[in-house]
């Protein structure tokens, strides 16, 4: 596994990452490289750091030091427009959903559109990679509800929609599946399945559900105590002998 | 001792606050002047403010208006200067009952409404979603509202006491037989420039105020639901307490320039 990794190219990279709130030290030291076009799982217990790590990513949190790159720039040089344009280049579905509630789906969908559509040269009409986006995520028949008529499991669906709209070639879930019942979870995860294999994207996957690690897992890193605690297949880690990591597995 | 140190407590946490608030407004002032504007969100909470308090402004001048002439009327007519009601009532009512009134319903409406709209927003990573998607979530939703709010407080203001003089012409005609066209020729003669001037100046303040404070303590929401309560009442006591702060200081100055 880790000989492969040497020959393909990094596209998100993770270093040394420092991040704390006053006195309570949440990521130390933290490492993470992300390979093009792979699902790369980290698991964590809750409260260890693994939203606050993808916020450093994208710079909703300044971390205390370290680097993250993305795309071979340093995000923490960036000034807020190119900022701006390097987080098109990622998707970020975060934890509970977040669509604007005042909005309809088809605004929702439109909102990171009407900004950088015509920087990003996109040719079709608005309304056309709506329509697709929805369809992508199977909810093309909820185009003008507003968030607060869906359910729970539509919200993440509509909220996938409006990660991928920008045909990012990085997308961050933040917890895909919690919440959701188990049927709707498994939905959720075929559909982050298919948007690998159709889009070529490469995905940052948190979560704690072991299921969803399994199926769309390519290598899993296991976040303990602000750290990178060990790192492997599915394979590899549920047949660890090591009793912190046993406890994700069971 | 102890309720001292609670006293100096307070007072610190208050000045923190206030220096927050100072470092907000001046970061409202460079998103305005930076492009692009968002015109059309701005258009929007224009018309939001405008039409959510027309009715609230209309209601509270009109019994304003009302209750104001009545209690006065007793008062005047045992000096026999009823006659004087129209300029008494129009002066005091433009120059300050109307314009802190409306203000003070506004705040109760408007700064509570923004508080509670941004803040559960911030709660529940809207805001965040903005700023990932690459739209600068402060230019989209603090800039357009504090602008909608300082722009639209004048012209709900003068609605208002608009509204407050027909309320007080309406008893004058029926108590005393005034007719509405004798009322108001009363009224123009009596408001000079120098009265309308100064309260249509403090009347932007007064929106800014209101504004300000809804989206500061929204954008500042402590997380949970409990927070965007939070937000939205302190949005309304800390705008209401601004609200007269900055009308002694505006009354203050334009007696210095004005002469009252
Ligand atoms: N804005 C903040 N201010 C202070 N502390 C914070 C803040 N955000 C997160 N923390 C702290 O950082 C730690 C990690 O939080 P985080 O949300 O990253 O956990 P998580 O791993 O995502 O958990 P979950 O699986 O429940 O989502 C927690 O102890 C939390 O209290
Ligand atoms: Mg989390």
């Amino acid at each position: 596994m880790t000989e492969s990794n040497t020959h393909r190219e990094v596209i998100l990279e993770i270093s040394n990452l420092q991040k704390s709130f006053g006195s309570n030290k949440v990521l130390d030291n933290f490492n993470l490289r992300l390979f093009r076009g792979e699902n790369l799982v980290v698991m964590g217990k809750s409260g260890s750091g693994k939203s606050v790590m993808v916020k450093c990513l994208v710079g909703l949190m300044e971390p205390n030091s370290g680097r993250i790159t993305i795309n071979n720039k340093d995000i923490t040089s960036l000034n807020q427009e190119s900022l701006d344009i390097l987080r098109t280049e990622i998707g970020f579905l975060f934890q509970g959903s977040a669509l604007y509630d005042s909005m309809t789906v088809r605004e929702n969908l439109e909102f990171p559109l009407r900004k950088h559509k015509k920087r990003l040269q996109i040719n079709e009409t608005t309304e056309h990679l709506v329509q697709q986006a929805l369809k992508s995520v199977g909810l093309s028949s909820a185009l003008d509800l507003m968030p607060s008529e869906l359910s729970g499991g539509m919200k993440r669906r509509v909220a996938l929609a409006r990660a991928l709209i920008l045909n990012p070639s990085i997308i961050i879930y933040d917890e895909p599946t919690t919440g959701l019942d188990p049927i709707t979870a498994k939905e959720i995860i075929a559909l982050m399945k298919s948007i690998q294999s159709s889009y070529g994207t490469s995905a940052l996957i948190i979560t704690h559900d072991v299921d969803c690690a399994r199926v769309v897992a390519d290598r899993i890193i296991l976040l303990i105590k602000g750290k990178n605690y060990i790192e492997g297949s599915f394979q590899e880690l549920s047949s660890s002998t090591d009793l912190q990591v046993r406890a994700f597995f069971k | 001792m102890a309720s001292s140190i609670n006293i100096a407590d307070k007072t610190y946490n208050a000045l923190v606050e206030i220096g927050d608030m100072t470092f907000f407004a001046k970061r409202y002032f460079k998103s305005v002047g930076s492009a692009p504007i968002e015109w059309e969100e701005l258009w929007r909470q224009c018309y939001l403010v405008g039409n959510r308090s027309l009715l609230l402004v209309a209601v509270t001048g009109f019994i304003l208006g009302l209750v104001f002439t009545l209690q006065s009327r007793p008062t005047l007519s045992e000096f026999g200067a009823v006659s004087w009601m129209p300029s008494m009532v129009s002066i005091s009512i433009v120059r300050e009952i109307g314009p802190v009134i409306t203000a003070l319903v506004c705040a109760g409406k408007i700064s509570s409404g923004i508080g509670a709209e941004i803040g559960s927003m911030r709660v529940t990573e809207q805001i965040d979603a903005m700023e990932v998607s690459g739209t600068n979530p402060f230019k989209y939703l603090v800039m357009t509202r504090v602008t909608a709010t300082t722009l639209m407080l004048p012209l709900l203001i003068i609605f208002g006491d608009a509204v407050a003089l027909f309320g007080s012409a309406l008893v004058e005609y029926l108590k005393g037989g005034v007719s509405f066209v004798l009322y108001f020729n009363k009224v123009f003669d009596a408001i000079t420039f120098n009265d309308l001037l100064p309260a249509t100046i403090k009347s932007f303040f007064f929106g800014f105020v209101i504004g300000l404070i809804g989206c500061y303590k929204g954008y500042y929401c402590e997380k949970g639901t409990a927070g965007v309560g939070k937000a939205s009442n302190s949005a309304v006591v800390y705008a209401s307490m601004i609200l007269f702060v900055v009308d002694f200081i505006a009354v203050f100055i334009s007696d210095i320039f004005f002469e009252i």
